[in-house]
């Protein structure tokens, strides 16, 4: 098992003609993920040969669905387009839509991201994220598949780069699925979407949650994790050092006041029970203690 | 990007939100002339990306033209929490009979937006939420809907508006709600909107923060950074393209993708703490494609930081290949030559790594060494800059 995506996923590639996602259409079919076909307005009808994939070209989310039976969308169409992308994932109800891009706009997010929560029947996630990776069985985004194979750790992360770190640490035990939500002020799906969804699958042990400054997710996954979470989590949070109201690369990095701060955070995670390092390496020191590895 | 008071203040203006006359000035001469062109009593007010100004002696009425220029000249230059007045903004003054609240705001708790809407503005609406939060009205507006007529009624209703001036914050509403989307805004506030003794509402005070992510579409706004509040390195790094901010330590730090340099940064910030109170020195992202000449950038930017004296290159390659920023640090040592003449602790992990370890070893470059870990490289850096 895994959570959100596993071996029979069938994925299409929203901007599979432009640079980024023939690049990573590329790496998905490398590591075994089921690419179906690609959408780009216009050019439906085409078929792109990729390393001996003949991958079907459609207009529409909905033509690529019907034709092929596609239950997974990513998104790799610049930040331009990239809401009129979206919302044609959600038109054809498209069950899980996970958006790679980065630098959209906010009011393009928090629009298409309302708009899923009127029609109830896509789950997005990111934007501004790597994706998720269930190891031997589908990869949806950009993370390396080479790093670790298929083990018990469940990991959710703001952070791209801080995933594969987390990964790496852990490279001889293995993870159910590792989730990058995106650093981003509006976004999909939350550490809390993740945690549910890990403390329900069977074949998660462990969890790795990774935070970082900015909004208040990180003590919301706290007071949830108190009251719902069974499973042994772990945490990390990123941002101790940075400065007051300095952006740091994400948009969603910002310390305001006092909420958001990694102390902040550190506290609220601790309080309910999750053991928070100092360090990637010191929290993954945590875990193995944990699972006695 | 957040905006000065003028920058929000004529934004208003372009999109229709009751504003009074005004017009900014760098000297006192240029006060006076502004007073005299508006004419009757002024407000000279201080512009600073800071809040507090007014109890900082920052906003001034001024009698007539020359007491504008005097009250100018004491304000210009001067330090408000660190920020100085190199501007003014000179406006009509206002009697005003009541002091009201308005804002529009991303809310990211709950991914919607917000409007605040309060009958007790003023300088204290931070204390009223805290004291009274009865008195603040907070309405969601959806992303989808945005505010329709029938919603900034709704909001003007729940906040309790007086009935003479209920349609004019309406209309005010609206047209913010203009700024907010036209302008790809994150925060639109009005405080005080305030109704002038012969019954008219004016935003008299704005606060505008924008989204850069919006830029593509929003042309204009380039226009409006604050070229002077840029450190000069900051500044050489935006002009490179770089992700950079300018912290206070003595360890400059490159990595890739924000979230592994942040935790880069507290790592040698804890390291530091066993080699004399060492600290990070800047933030400095690469992002994914590490060219030869990214490295070289973002080193030469490094290097020419007065304060920094130790590097910590940590990386891990994702899509990015070790052996490329290999090359790249190499590339980049061969082309600053005697200028790079501060040590460098990299640690490279992830996709080629044997290969990027090996083209550094040989290179053998002599400012150069390599750790095997991220918590052993901030160790090494911290004890070189503590030398």
């Amino acid at each position: 098992m895994s959570i959100f995506i596993n071996d029979a996923s069938k994925v299409i590639v929203q901007g599979m003609t432009g640079s980024e996602g023939t690049k990573h259409t590329r790496r998905m079919l490398a590591s075994g993920t089921k690419i179906v076909g690609g959408v780009t307005p216009g050019k439906g009808g085409q078929v792109v040969d990729i390393d001996g994939h003949q991958l079907p070209v459609f207009n529409t989310v909905a033509e690529a669905m019907s034709a092929t039976g596609a239950n997974v969308s990513v998104v790799f169409v610049p930040p331009k387009f990239a809401k009129a992308a979206v919302i044609d994932a959600i038109d054809a109800t498209m069950p899980l839509v996970v958006v790679i891009t980065e630098g959209i706009p906010v009011h393009d997010s928090a629009s298409f991201y309302a708009y899923s929560q009127t029609k109830g029947t896509t789950q997005i996630i990111g934007p501004n994220c790597p994706g998720l990776i269930s190891p031997g069985k589908s990869n949806v985004g950009i993370i390396p598949a080479d790093i670790t194979g298929a083990g018990p750790i469940g990991l959710v992360s703001k952070s791209g780069t801080l995933t594969y770190q987390m990964m790496y640490e852990l490279r001889d035990i293995g993870f159910s699925t590792a989730v990058g939500i995106g650093g981003d002020p509006v976004i999909g799906t939350t550490h809390i979407d993740c945690l549910r969804a890990f403390q329900d699958d069977p074949d998660t042990t462990a969890i790795v949650m990774i935070g970082e400054i900015g909004g208040d997710a990180e003590e919301r996954a706290a007071a949830f994790i108190a009251e719902y979470v069974t499973k042994p989590v772990v945490g990390y949070v990123a941002g101790f050092t940075a400065p007051e109201g300095k952006t740091m690369g994400h948009a969603g990095a910002i310390v305001s006041g006092s909420s958001g701060t990694a102390q902040g955070k550190k506290d609220a995670l601790e309080a309910a029970g999750v053991k928070v390092g100092q360090t990637p390496s010191e929290t993954a020191r945590l875990l193995r203690a944990i699972l006695g590895r | 990007m957040d905006l000065f008071e003028y920058q929000a203040r004529d934004i208003f203006e372009k999109h229709g939100v009751p504003v009074l006359a005004a017009a900014i000035a760098t000297t006192a001469d240029e006060a006076e002339k502004a007073a005299t062109t508006i004419g009757g009593k002024v407000v000279v007010k201080a512009q600073v990306k800071v809040g507090g100004r007014g109890k900082a002696g920052g906003v001034k009425l001024a009698e007539n033209p020359q007491d504008a220029r005097e009250k100018a000249g004491a304000i210009l230059g001067m330090d408000i929490k660190g920020h100085t007045v190199r501007t003014v903004m000179i406006a009509a003054a206002a009697p005003i009979e009541a002091e009201y609240y308005l804002s529009i705001l991303l809310d990211r708790s709950n991914r919607t937006f917000l409007v605040m809407a309060s009958v007790s503005g003023g300088m204290d609406i931070e204390e009223v939420a805290h004291t009274a939060p009865e008195k603040l009205a907070k309405i969601p507006v959806s992303a989808v809907d945005g505010i329709s007529l029938a919603k900034a009624k709704e909001i003007v209703a729940a906040a309790a508006f007086p009935a003479d001036v209920a349609d004019q914050v309406v209309q005010v509403l609206l047209k913010l709600w203009d700024v907010f989307q036209g302008e790809d805004a994150t925060l639109v506030e009005v405080n005080p909107l305030v109704k002038t003794k012969d019954g008219k509402v004016i935003a008299l005070d704005g606060k505008v923060t924008l989204d850069d992510n919006a830029d593509f579409r929003q042309p204009d706004h380039q226009s409006l950074v604050d070229q002077d509040a840029e450190n000069p390195l900051e500044a050489a790094a935006k002009e490179k393209g770089l992700n950079y901010v300018k912290l206070d330590g003595q360890v400059g730090i490159i990595g890739n993708g924000a979230g592994l340099v942040m935790s880069t940064l507290d790592v040698v910030a804890y390291a530091g703490e066993k080699h004399g109170g060492v600290r990070p020195a800047n933030f400095l992202d690469i992002g994914g494609g590490a060219s030869a000449q990214i490295m070289a950038d973002g080193l030469s930017i490094i290097l020419g930081d007065a304060d920094v004296k130790s590097v910590f290159v940590n990386v891990f390659g994702g899509i990015t290949a070790c052996d490329a920023v290999a090359n790249g640090i190499v590339q980049a040592l061969e082309l600053l030559g005697p200028k790079a003449t501060k040590p460098i602790v990299v640690r490279l992990d992830g996709n080629n790594v044997v290969e990027g370890r090996a083209i550094l070893a040989k290179a053998a470059h002599p400012l150069v060494e390599q750790a095997d870990t991220m918590d052993g490289a901030a160790n090494r850096a911290a004890e070189l800059a503590a030398k």
